[in-house]
């Protein structure tokens, strides 16, 4: 099995001559619909244009701008609000869920469908089915979620849960499932407490789990955009003293959409100067979280 | 038949006329008629009137013997298309100058409509463009009209006479009468002013238009959006919205989520008034008979001449650049157009009302009273709506801070819908010419 495989073996050489035509395909898609767009973008963000074949280049007055603007200061804020909170509690009930659901209950997999359900309906549609929801309710106090800056933010909060919660409890339970009985049993057998098999054993054993789960709400998080244009579309506004506005709910991607469509065309390359700021800082932030919760994972 | 003895030389001789005259007219092709009278080639930017359009090129070329060219530009891209047409030998003899921006971009290539016969044709000069230099440069084929429709019949069961409002204390008068018996009656003053994305430009938009048509007034007419406004009439606003919202079939609070369906609750005679336009007319009038639309009585001075909302987007240029005889042919054909009974109708059916003498008479009822009260000396709203500077922020912001004043209505939450009206006027201006 060791036998290094010589320059001679001829099925090496057919690979390596044809290797091009297996790699080539996805290679172009790839470098067609990801690697260039996204050069190109880096590059608009640097210029002032209407039409994207017909920019100027103008240096970084665009990230000046960008960075000035205080609705994408406060959009920010208000995404790292929203991401943070999301995270631990759509983690904290989907690992819930999970938990109960490997107990081996009757009708575990009605529960697991169920759950997982949510997910499968398109963002734009949860927001409109969740604004009559919310506002079926808050009529009752004579309030809307458009009014209340904080109805909006809890709004999304419980949208965001009843949709991921599922998706996360499906690798949560395929983690579960992974951990060694026989630990258990011998934590059991030692006379470990319930909770004391839970965080020594199961939690330690489910970290990948965690890790993948962690990296998914949070850039989800960051990166939402069709809920927050149905529930609320960034209303209520405050109105500042110059007429301009800051929407209270809106998130980074909606600030983003809002600034390159319904600003002036001048502002569409400020507007692609945020698009890379957010993506340095979603990426920067993913990364930081898996470089941080995969120290913590075990060998099993 | 002098067919039966053609030779083979008087075939190629008939041929070289037919060859020779077809290039004549440039190449014309379809449009090619006849080329002593001039050709007519108008380009069309409403998609939706292209298929009458083709009726109207056959029967022009039945009556007349000349058969107009015909282009409709696909939906969103007339100016694509006009640049590209008008850079052609056998440009467009007839395009469309919609708005003041359009007079600046195209102006240049439009025929002086001052004194000719199709000007003499028109009933009002309303809906004229002029170029600063005061050039007749495009002429309004139809208008829209918006205002307060009113169902005379339920306000007459009320016990008031549609016909005694004339202002807005009149007005007034009868919706809180009304509104204060609308369990007796069995229907409320107003339908629900709902604020959510399929309703609230009935106020963002169009209400607005009061502030700014008087503004404008004052100004002594606006020829390109003003960097600033000043707000003059937002207390007239105030008084017709205030008036809408607090007699109307629902709470004011109920208003941001919307989901009231006003223009059903209209239908329903549940309530008579209701912010709308024209384009309403025919839904409306199907399940309410009697009605009819009154201006935006707002309390400013001398709104007894008030007349409706009226404007339009729809308006004829003749290219500067084609030959006389096209000229001629083409001011022939629109004059065709405004006065020939079958093909005015065809148009008035699709576009609404046409503003000539001789046009046929609109069946729609609000552009009818749009049209009496204009010849009853009335002067007419015109769209300086139009003119909102990033249409889509400006009302955002409006809609927003209207919610809070709807929500909790104080002088605090009505000074933020006054800086969202005013300042963000120039806010958005500026935005948009940064």
């Amino acid at each position: 099995m060791s036998k290094k495989i010589g320059r001679g073996n001829s099925q090496t050489q057919a690979t390596r001559r044809w290797a091009w035509l297996f790699l080539g395909p996805v290679v172009a898609a790839f470098t067609i619909g990801f690697v260039w767009p996204f050069i190109q973008g880096i590059c608009l963000s640097f210029c002032k244009f209407r039409i994207t074949s017909d920019a100027t280049f103008v240096g970084i007055s665009n990230y000046q701008a960008a960075l000035a603007d205080p609705s994408f200061q406060h959009s920010f804020w208000y995404t790292a609000a929203t991401a943070v909170v999301s995270l631990v509690l759509i983690n904290v009930f989907a690992f819930a869920v999970a938990y109960a659901l490997t107990q081996g209950i009757r009708g575990s997999n009605l529960y697991r469908t169920v759950f997982f359900m949510p997910n499968l309906i398109g963002g734009i549609v949860l927001g409109y089915i969740w604004s009559m929801i919310f506002d079926g309710i808050l009529s009752h106090y004579d309030t809307s979620i458009l009014l209340e800056t904080k109805y909006g933010f809890w709004g999304l909060i419980i949208l965001m849960c009843w949709q991921q919660i599922g998706y996360m409890m499906i690798i949560y339970i395929a983690g579960l499932q992974a951990v060694p009985e026989d630990m258990i049993e011998a934590a059991k057998i030692d006379g470990a407490t319930k909770w004391q098999t839970l965080f020594r054993v199961i939690i330690p054993n489910v970290m990948p789990s965690i890790t993948i789960c962690t990296f998914l709400s949070l850039t989800n998080g960051f990166k939402l955009f069709d809920q927050n244009l149905a529930l609320t579309g960034g209303l209520p506004y405050l109105i500042q003293p110059d007429g301009s506005t800051i929407n209270t709910t809106e998130m980074l991607a909606l600030n983003i959409y809002n600034t390159f469509y319904n600003s002036s065309t001048a502002a569409r390359g400020t507007a692609q100067a945020k698009a890379v700021i957010f993506f340095v800082l979603v990426a920067g932030l993913g990364l930081a979280q898996l470089a941080y919760t995969r120290k913590r994972e075990v060998q099993q | 038949m002098a067919s039966n003895n053609i030779t083979r030389r008087s075939f190629l001789g008939a041929a070289g006329i037919v060859a020779a005259a077809l290039a004549a007219c440039g190449g014309a092709g379809e449009g090619g008629g006849n080329a002593a009278a001039g050709k007519v080639y108008w380009l069309n930017f409403k998609p939706e009137l292209d298929e009458t359009l083709q009726t109207i090129k056959d029967m022009y070329k039945e009556a007349k013997g000349i058969e107009p060219k015909i282009v409709t530009a696909a939906s969103g891209t007339y100016s694509q298309t006009l640049t590209s047409e008008m850079d052609k030998t056998d440009a467009p003899t007839m395009f469309v100058i919609g708005n003041a921006a359009g007079v600046k971009e195209w102006g240049g290539f439009a025929l002086d409509l001052k004194g000719t016969a199709i000007e003499s044709e028109l009933n009002t000069d309303a809906y004229n463009l002029y170029d600063e230099s005061g050039k007749l440069v495009s002429m309004g084929y139809c208008y829209e009209c918006y205002g307060i429709v009113a169902n005379a019949d339920l306000i007459a069961k009320a016990g008031h006479d549609i016909a005694d409002i004339k202002d807005f204390a009149s007005l007034e008068a009868v919706v809180t009468d009304i509104h204060e018996r609308a369990d007796e009656l069995g229907f409320d003053a107003f339908v629900a002013t709902d604020m959510d994305d399929s309703s609230s430009w009935r106020v963002t938009g169009h209400l607005a238009n009061l502030d700014y048509f008087y503004e404008e007034r004052d100004d002594g007419g606006w020829d390109e959006c003003p960097a600033t406004i000043k707000g003059t009439y937002v207390e007239n606003y105030k008084k017709l919205y205030d008036l809408a919202i607090n007699n109307s079939t629902v709470e004011p609070k109920t208003l941001a989520t919307g989901g009231h369906d006003p223009a059903q609750q209209f239908k329903d005679g549940k309530a008579c008034f209701f912010f709308t336009g024209s384009w309403d007319y025919a839904d409306l009038a199907a399940a309410q008979p009697n009605i009819h639309m009154l201006p935006y009585y707002c309390g400013v001075d001398g709104e007894e001449k008030a007349g409706l909302n009226c404007g339009t987007e729809n308006c004829w240029a003749v290219n500067a650049n084609a030959s006389e005889a096209d000229q001629q042919a083409t001011i022939d054909f629109m004059v065709w157009l405004v006065t020939d009974p079958d093909a005015s109708a065809l148009l008035v059916e699709q576009l609404g009302i046409m503003p000539y003498n001789n046009a046929a008479e609109s069946t729609n009822g609000f552009l009818n009273d749009a049209a009496d009260y204009t010849s009853n000396g009335c002067y007419v709203m015109d769209w300086a709506t139009n003119y909102q500077p990033n249409v889509d922020d400006y009302r955002a912001a409006l809609v927003s801070a209207l919610n809070a004043y709807n929500a909790n209505p104080s002088d605090k939450t009505w000074a933020d819908v006054r800086t969202a009206f005013v300042d963000g006027w120039a806010t958005q201006y500026k935005k948009a010419n940064a």
